[in-house]
């Protein structure tokens, strides 16, 4: 708690608040529709309808950028101006803090389903456990194994392996840690050539690793058999390592965001706290990462 | 522990600040006016909500269909169950949360106004999607199907065989998510950093303790349910087989992933009822609460465990013994944590000087009530028992005697409380009995019977029913449109409220102790409250 003669900024009213819940409805109408108009249920296939509905999807996902773009800028040019001491700085840091754990939960909910289906009911659907005769009745010829290479239904993929691409992957995650970590203290210490070299550095092995999981993925479209549609092995492998991915995506364009700033000169050693948010939940996604290359990739 | 400031705020009391016209609703950074909006807006749901289940009441008070197609029917249990959870109950106490926290604790906003305004605005906008596919069902050109597998939207019903309007649905559920994980670190991120000087969390009022662990609840699970969701929706259209066990998932799967967020739920549904009654028992028995510390921690038990109880409301799909027994256990353990609570608001009132104005009768009947509700999910904990329950209008009478009678009698409890507050009136005394007796007999005639005919086997969900319940169910439904016709005399009382139309109010009309900070200010509670924080003793 700050001293009384501190007051807390409180900001004047806003429009970009309604403004973005403008731009949530469009995006939640047209992505609604479209998904609905455009695949056939269950069958994976696009049939190449709902137009509509997809220019209203990108014309909210626009509008939501814009507004966000605007609500930063008056973020900024009150930073910039000295409103975010205090108790202000605090608030924001705390609430990084507490979005990044409401992501863990997010990718709790995946990782939960991991393992309830490779403990239990994959066990059970080969007849562990009280259910010999489930086995026996619904699909005898299923065999119980992970990664899950045929489905009791019969398809069959192939498992992504440890080594080759997700282990490089897993080096760049780690060395772009430490090459944010190096601008973070060159920031701090003042060095702007050595903020800016590494700082580009981190974002470009941001890019790389994107470009090598659409690299993974078509592969495993194209070689392996390895789908959406490839039953839960293949669920689990895209939906984790897929929003994985769109969290890589997001924290690029934060650092990407950030290392313009950096050239623009919005950081001071004392006041960059956006920056150290988006470092944070840089290395928020390089640990869900680590948890994904271990628990998907590897065991 | 004293506010030395009293004197203080007669230098805020001034309005120069305020905006005007639409503007300063649409576009608000104030905590008094976003937590307005908020309110308003979970009443009008709350009403919606409320004849969406009248629907559901008029089609059973016959047996035979009278009213309704099956499938309309369906809709209204689902969409009455989604409305009233996520529209009316948790906007109302996110209602409170935004109007009392900074008050309670010497803030002078909420710690992030904007985000504020971002997480109430999103619900408006999510629940014309959810409404909007009731009202094409009910008008609309070949009667497209709502949302129509039960406010849990199990899987297979939600997946394989949802109706078209299930992907919006989804896209809504998505945007309430949004909404209340903002409003949830809203709220921690204030109490952690806004508290005046000298307001060390153990003497936070209780309202400002149950809220805090809430969100804790609500940052925790609301992202379970978008990954529950999201997987619905890959399952629906992207071929994914997290619900199908031909392609090695399991539907069982959508129940834990849902209940892990669904059994915390619950609690994010009771514990502000905890702390709005903590803070009202006091005042008007004239004695300080029993045992501060103990609710503090019983509280936080109750969070703690509602993460490992959620596979009690699956005790009939089937799961190993150890796992019924663990779950049957833990489910049980709760009601220690809970008996603190209920024997702390008994010790509170006892031999206080006991008066029963309007927030205190809306209290006690919480009190009551709420217990009754507690002892019925005690039997549906056993799981033996269970097995006979599951699924009846037995678990129907529990968890709505938990949620009407006890979360929106609460609600009802702090609106009278704090109604004077809020806009400087005293509510109406007349129209406020006549409220609160019709709906505390009302609501016990449209509920307590659900036991009965519960314990008989009538199951819920179904738009018929046996001839042998049709005697209760014909007074179920009396009790049903009778506590409906009573929440429009609140609808007169707040809008005589927010006409200034009544006796005015004082400061502390209440008599509150001098350590509860929000007497402190003027009533009305002027635009700006603890500009500077005041300093607690």
């Amino acid at each position: 708690m700050a001293e009384s003669n501190n007051k807390y900024y409180v900001p004047d009213s806003s429009p970009w608040p309604l403004s973005g819940s403008i731009g949530l409805f469009m995006i939640a109408l047209g992505a609604g529709n479209f998904i609905q108009q455009s695949t056939d249920f269950g069958q994976n296939v696009l049939k190449h309808q709902g137009t509509g509905a997809g220019y209203l999807l990108l014309a909210g996902a626009l509008w939501l950028i814009g507004t966000l773009f605007f609500w930063w800028r008056d973020t900024i040019k009150e930073s910039i101006t000295g409103l975010h001491e205090g108790r202000l700085s605090g608030s924001y840091r705390q609430g990084m803090i507490w979005f990044i754990f409401s992501e863990v939960m997010f990718f709790a909910a995946f990782f939960g389903a991991m393992f309830y289906t490779r403990w239990l009911i994959v066990p059970w659907l080969g007849g562990e456990g009280s259910n010999a005769m489930t086995h026996e009745l619904l699909w005898p010829n299923f065999q119980a194994m992970w990664p899950l290479t045929t489905t009791p239904d019969g398809r069959e993929t192939q498992a992504m392996g440890a080594w080759g691409l997700p282990a490089i992957n897993t080096a760049i995650l780690l060395v772009s840690s430490i090459t944010l970590t190096i601008a973070h203290h060159a920031l701090i210490a003042g060095e702007r050539g050595k903020l800016i070299l590494f700082q580009g550095i981190t974002v470009l092995l941001g890019i790389f690793f994107l470009f090598l999981q659409v690299e993974e993925y078509i592969h495993a479209y194209t070689e392996m058999g390895l789908t959406l549609n490839a039953g839960i092995y293949g669920s689990l492998f895209f939906m984790l390592t897929g929003f994985h991915g769109m969290h890589v995506t997001m924290g690029t364009i934060m650092l990407l965001i950030m290392f313009l700033r950096i050239l623009k000169g919005h950081f001071s050693k004392e006041n960059h706290f956006a920056y150290e948010a988006a470092a944070w939940y840089w290395h928020f996604v390089d640990v869900v990462w680590l948890f994904l290359y271990v628990c998907v990739y590897w065991l | 522990m004293t506010a030395t400031t009293a004197e203080h705020h007669d230098h805020h009391d001034d309005h120069h600040h305020a905006p005007h016209g639409l503007k300063r609703w649409l576009f608000s950074t104030n905590h008094k006016d976003i937590g307005t909006l908020y309110l308003w807006f979970s009443f009008a749901m709350f009403l919606i909500g409320g004849l969406l289940a009248l629907v559901i009441r008029a089609e059973l008070m016959y047996p035979g269909m009278q009213v309704v197609d099956p499938e309309f029917f369906n809709q209204m249990t689902t969409v009455h169950g989604l409305v009233m959870v996520f529209g009316a109950i948790m906007p109302a106490f996110v209602g409170l949360a935004n109007w009392m926290i900074p008050l309670m604790i010497g803030a002078p906003d909420m710690a992030l106004p904007r985000m504020n305004n971002w997480s109430f605005w999103i619900l408006p906008f999510a629940f014309t999607i959810l409404i909007s596919s009731v009202l094409m069902s009910a008008f609309g050109e070949g009667n497209p199907s709502a949302p129509n597998f039960g406010w849990t939207f199990y899987a297979p019903l939600s997946t394989t065989y949802g109706p078209a309007s299930t992907d919006l649905f989804i896209l809504s559920v998505h945007m309430m998510g949004i909404s209340s994980i903002m409003g949830a670190i809203n709220v921690v991120v204030t109490v952690f950093n806004l508290r005046a000087p000298g307001m060390t969390m153990m003497k936070m009022p209780l309202f400002v303790w149950t809220w805090l662990i809430t969100a804790f609840l609500l940052v925790a699970v609301m992202p379970v349910l978008a990954g529950a969701v999201t997987m619905m929706l890959t399952d629906r259209h992207f071929g994914t087989s997290f619900f199908s066990a031909a392609g090695g998932g399991d539907p069982v799967l959508f129940q834990h992933i849902f209940w892990f967020f669904g059994h915390p739920e619950v609690y994010i549904m009771i514990l502000p009822s905890f702390g709005v009654v903590s803070s009202i028992i006091p005042v008007f028995a004239r004695k300080q609460l029993f045992g501060y510390a103990s609710m503090v921690y019983a509280t936080a038990s109750i969070a703690l465990l509602s993460f490992v109880v959620w596979a009690h409301h699956m005790f009939t799909v089937g799961m190993p013994l150890a796992g019924t027994l663990f779950f049957m256990y833990m489910t049980m353990l709760i009601s220690v944590p809970t008996g603190v609570k209920v024997f702390n608001w008994m010790a509170t009132m006892w031999r206080g000087s006991m008066t029963f104005e309007l927030p205190m009768k809306w209290a006690i009947a919480f009190v009551i009530l709420f217990t009754c509700g507690g002892l019925s999910g005690l039997m549906l904990a056993i799981t033996p028992v269970d097995f006979q329950y599951h699924d009846t209008y037995f678990v129907v009478a529990h968890f709505h005697y938990v949620l009407v009678s006890g979360a929106v009698f609460s609600i009802m409890a702090a609106a009278y409380y704090w109604l004077p507050k809020w806009s400087g009136v005293m509510p109406n005394k007349i129209l406020g009995e006549l409220h609160f007796w019709s709906s505390l007999l009302s609501v016990n005639l449209l509920f307590f019977p659900m036991h009965f005919v519960g314990l008989a086997g009538m199951p819920r969900r179904y738009a018929d029913y046996a001839l042998q319940f049709a005697d209760y169910n014909f007074w179920i439904s009396i009790g049903a449109f009778w506590f409906g016709v009573s929440q429009l005399i609140f609808l007169v009382v707040a809008i005589l409220c927010a006409m200034k139309k009544g006796e005015k109010a004082p400061a502390n009309p209440w008599d509150a102790p001098e350590e509860d900070l929000e007497w402190t200010v003027p009533s009305p509670a002027p635009f700006h409250t603890f500009d500077t924080p005041p300093v607690i003793k």
